[in-house]
């Protein structure tokens, strides 16, 4: 559905087929072929391709990623390339430095890998699960938000907010969890909210 | 943007100012290179520095960062005296015929109403004369002294040449060289595209920038034309979903408004919103703003939403200040009056003006939790990185959680581009670690407090207990769940009112897009500006069909563009009262006799009269406003402003400082910098090679752009005895960064009111964490005051100094 990869198949088949016999039928004479033999497979051709599109600026330009292993079949998946999609119709296969670099993001060093604290007055993080982490977050939002909220002003106006949390949303996530976040936020009352719009 | 990156290439003229496309948004900036090559387009770049943009421009004129609205206002007073105007569109289209109240005036920088200790006006002045009709007053024949037209024209006759160059040091001639260039577009068949970004909102009178160049288009009939536009090349890939779906203090999904503490109750919050049409004939679509706010009501809160309760209202809560802006944020943290901040894939430290303010602020915290996939700064605020980060731990006793997250590769669903294209993704990776989606963080968070609520009772926990939940999995919320949310669905069947035996409405189904929507809470949608996307159709958000017809370069079948899959706002102002098409080989809407037809979705009633229904249907007016009666804070017309640090007076109301309607916090006002000790005009900006704070994470990134730097005129390193690649102190009055000298020619100095003026450039991109060197941060050096209008902060304008230094010590 919606993946149409069909320049990148045949880059399957060219990959598969140096190997194989079939340079013949793609139009490669024998002296050609002979060489094609000798050429190793087309590295691309065993991974797994998904359309994607690149996080960084709002040209939203489309990716191509290349993984080892198929989420779809529930398999591990390691992205091991990623390039311009050159069926999109605004960069037509082109990334700048940013998104040539989309790789290094993906794999870099400084990746968060697991919850942690960093207590009152401490120099050093804690690694915690997850259910540690969010049974704490939760306790503290929820004491400061009984502590804090605000029923009605001081003119007995129904106003049910709270201002002593805030929440700074994100931009580079999905409209699909724009949603939820703002689900989560405005049903308690928050008002103290924005997001990257400024920045 | 009003239009596509792709519709660019429909253009004859390209207007760069306020951005940086060649370095910034270099693949989107192709189009305009497209353009050139096949349209024989032309591109003019306004800016302070001569950037790889300008390098490839037919013409480049330099100005002094924070001056557009006097050089824009420059233009317009061109067009006028040399009728360089599309005038059929102008007094169509526009609001030029329209009287205003005669008590409004303006005089010396200021217009009526203006109470200074409020930095506020009373804008009761700035509104149209209505008649006994019920209509606003019009004048046809543009002679009245109060309609628009004739005020526009006494506003901006002051906007000389001699004015525009003396403020902006452009060269009077290079000035009047890009006025001929634009003016030209004022004709029927030529359009000109303005493509902006942060260069224009980063500045106390940000909107108004925009504003002006707005009216500059409308005046030159480039509005709703193939190739024209008002094109704001948004900076994150999702900033433009995460406003459309209203992640802001004020704002409800789709641009509806909080309600505020003054609207106590749902019949007094509607009638503030009732959007009566202001001349006759027009559909003024915000008639239907109960609709979309009664079916948001029901996608939040399902069936505790009833009439009854007038659908949930009490569950908003109710604002006692315009907004909640993160400028406000951390002035109530660091007043001590905050005690809780979550960040989502968002890195205040870096990113926020005034570095020193936002570390004591974060430190005055109990708990801070940081969403990431990368180890930001903000989540390490607390740590001593030597002159860097000086800090004392133990001195700090936020609690700090840091959770991981995925990135885009791991993780499904749709971003919105600057064009407003919905583009589904899919994910190719397992996360890394334990690294979680954003949504699935989020529900737990809901479902802990949930279990608390239950448990212990509390503060007015119905509106989280009441939380509509329709998923599979009520611990993973999936994407697709979420997306039929956004779009719409069917609560309770609908009967045919012309025929009982059928349905209009089907319950469980899908809408098929916002114009299905009812104010009875027979529907829900969370977003109706993004109804349409995943409707019974499937995943319009999905679709990648290349088709093209005509090369337009609309693209209708891939993915899906709000609203109802437009590509081009106000498209129906492609043609003129007839309904033909402006340029006839651009055409992009014809009226056929019956109804709209073209490459596009209509943006009006199909059948709406081409000599009836005005093209800008959102306004209750029907046309689009030159004057923007009492809309915006500070103004009905922009006006020149000195940034709040500027090296020179205001030489149009030399008592102003800054935007006079501009919030300044009480003990910001010590902070700002004077230019008797800080002469120097300093702009923050972005290099090609990096993305804000993310890709110093990225190895190749690191490799290409390894260290800060800061980009001075020759001229002013030979003043300074500073060499190429000097080791160098770059200091405001809040605080300041050591970097190394780039000298360039790309900076030369400006005259502005007779005064030598030299430019500081300095990138934004590096900080203590990640791949490439460490810095102490840009931001140490920017101001804490925002745009009178939306608090964007000042980062693109104030006062430094600058002096030769020593490597620092790591």
């Amino acid at each position: 559905m919606n993946i149409e990869v069909s320049r990148r198949h045949f880059l399957k088949l060219a990959g598969a087929g140096a190997a194989g016999s079939a340079v013949g039928a793609l139009g490669f004479e024998s002296a050609e072929a002979m060489v094609a033999e000798h050429v190793r497979p087309f590295k691309l051709a065993k991974t797994t391709e998904t359309r994607n599109t690149c996080p960084y600026c709002s040209v939203a330009c489309g990716v191509i990623m290349y993984g080892k292993g198929d989420l779809k079949k529930g398999e591990k998946a390691e992205i091991i390339h990623i390039e311009g999609d050159a069926d999109h119709p605004t960069n037509r296969g082109t990334l700048c430095p940013k998104g040539a670099g989309l790789l290094d993001f993906v794999q870099a060093k400084t990746r968060t890998k697991t919850p942690r604290v960093r207590e009152a007055g401490s120099s050093e993080w804690k690694e915690l699960s997850w259910d540690g982490a969010l049974d704490r977050i939760a306790r503290h939002i929820k004491n400061d938000r009984d502590a804090n909220f605000v029923a009605t002003n001081k003119d007995g106006v129904t106003v049910n907010r709270w201002t002593t949390t805030g929440f700074l949303a994100a931009s580079a996530t999905t409209n699909e969890t724009a949603f939820m976040t703002y689900k989560v936020v405005r049903s308690a009352g928050m008002l103290v909210f924005d997001n990257q719009a400024r920045v | 943007m009003t239009n596509s990156w792709t519709d660019i290439k429909n253009t004859d003229l390209v207007i760069i100012m306020g951005g940086n496309a060649a370095e910034a948004h270099p693949c989107g900036f192709k189009w305009v290179t497209e353009a050139k090559a096949n349209r024989g387009a032309k591109l003019v770049v306004v800016d302070p520095r001569f950037t790889r943009s300008a390098s490839v421009a037919d013409y480049y004129a330099p100005i002094r960062q924070g001056t557009d609205i006097a050089f824009l206002l420059g233009v317009i007073n061109y067009c006028i005296a040399n009728d360089k105007v599309q005038w059929e569109y102008t007094k169509a289209f526009t609001n030029v015929t329209y009287l205003v109240k005669p008590e409004f005036g303006y005089q010396d920088g200021l217009f009526t109403g203006y109470d200074e200790a409020k930095r506020d006006y009373d804008r009761s002045t700035w509104e149209y004369q209505i008649g006994e009709d019920g209509f606003v007053k019009v004048d046809d024949t543009l002679q009245d002294p109060h309609c628009v037209w004739n005020l526009l024209k006494e506003h901006v006759k002051q906007y000389t040449p001699e004015l525009v160059s003396r403020i902006c040091g452009t060269p009077k001639d290079k000035f009047l060289k890009v006025c001929e260039m634009i003016a030209e577009t004022s004709a029927r068949d030529k359009t000109m595209t303005s493509m902006y970004a942060l260069g224009w909102t980063q500045h106390s009178k940000g909107s108004q920038n925009i504003r002006c160049m707005a009216m500059l288009q409308l005046i030159l009939g480039n509005i709703g034309v193939r190739g024209g536009g008002m094109n704001a090349l948004r900076g994150h890939s999702n900033i433009q979903g995460l406003t459309d779906i209203g992640l802001m203090s004020n704002l409800l999904p789709g641009y509806l408004t909080l309600p505020t503490e003054k609207e106590p109750d749902f019949a007094t919050y509607m009638s503030k919103r009732g959007f009566k049409p202001m001349r006759p004939g027009q559909m003024s679509y915000w008639q239907n703003y109960k609709k979309f706010f009664v079916s948001f009501q029901k996608s939040m809160w399902g069936a505790a939403a009833t009439p009854e309760n007038d659908f949930a209202y009490d569950y908003l809560p109710k604002l006692d200040v315009p907004t909640y802006d993160v400028l406000r944020a951390f002035e109530l943290m660091h007043q001590g009056k905050m005690n809780g901040y979550i960040c989502q894939g968002f890195n205040p430290l870096m990113s926020f003006p005034n570095k020193a303010k936002i570390k004591d602020s974060l430190g005055k915290l109990k708990f801070l939790v940081v969403m990431d996939p990368l180890e930001t700064e903000t989540a390490r605020f607390w740590e001593d990185h030597g002159e860097y980060n000086p800090s004392t731990p133990a001195d700090i006793k936020t609690e700090v959680f840091e959770l991981p997250t995925t990135c885009f590769a791991e993780d499904e669903g749709s971003l919105t581009n600057s064009g407003r294209w919905l583009q589904w993704h899919w994910p190719g990776a397992t996360p890394p670690g334990e690294a979680k989606t954003d949504a699935w963080i989020m529900a737990q968070i809901w479902k802990r407090l949930v279990a608390l609520y239950k448990k212990e009772g509390g503060a007015f926990p119905d509106p989280i207990l009441n939380l509509h939940w329709p998923y599979a999995d009520a611990d993973d919320p999936q994407p697709a769940e979420l997306a039929k949310e956004l779009n719409g669905y069917v609560i309770e069947d609908v009967a045919d009112p012309t025929d009982p035996t059928k349905k209009l409405l089907e319950k469980g189904k899908q809408v098929a897009s916002f114009a299905t929507l009812r104010d009875d809470g027979t529907t829900a949608c969370g977003c109706w500006i993004y109804s349409g996307c995943f409707n019974e159709q499937g995943n319009n958000m999905a679709r990648r069909s290349t088709d093209d017809p005509d090369g337009t370069g609309a693209y209708l079948k891939w993915a899906f563009s709000w609203p109802v899959n437009r590509r081009i706002l106000y498209n129906r102002a492609s043609a003129d009262l007839e309904g033909k098409p402006w340029d006839p080989t651009r055409k992009l809407l014809e009226w056929n006799g019956e109804k709209w037809t073209g490459y596009d979705v209509p943006d009006i009633a199909p059948t709406a009269k081409p000599d009836v229904v005005m093209p800008f249907i959102m306004n209750p007016e029907g046309t689009s406003r030159l004057w923007v009666r009492g809309m915006m804070k500070d103004g009905p017309f922009p006006v020149h402003y000195e940034p709040f640090e500027s090296p020179i007076a205001n030489v149009i109301a030399p008592k102003i400082r800054g935007n006079p309607a501009a919030r300044v916090f009480k003990d910001d006002w010590a902070s700002f910098s004077d230019v008797s000790k800080f002469p120097y005009a300093a702009v923050t900006y972005r290099l090609t090679e990096h993305f804000h704070f993310w890709t110093k994470h990225a190895r190749i990134n690191a490799i290409l752009q390894p260290e800060p730097i800061v980009e001075i005129s020759e001229q002013l390193a030979a003043e300074k005895g500073i060499k190429k690649g000097d080791w160098v102190h770059v200091y405001s009055n809040r605080g300041g960064l050591k970097c190394r000298a780039v000298v360039t020619k790309r900076i030369k100095p400006l005259i502005c009111d007779g005064k030598t003026v030299h430019v500081v450039g300095v990138p934004i991109h590096w900080g203590f964490t990640g791949e490439a060197k460490k810095s102490a941060g840009t931001n140490s050096l920017t101001p804490f005051v925002g745009d009178a209008n939306i608090e964007t902060p000042e980062f693109k304008a104030f006062l430094v100094n600058i002096e030769p230094t020593t490597e620092p010590v790591a």
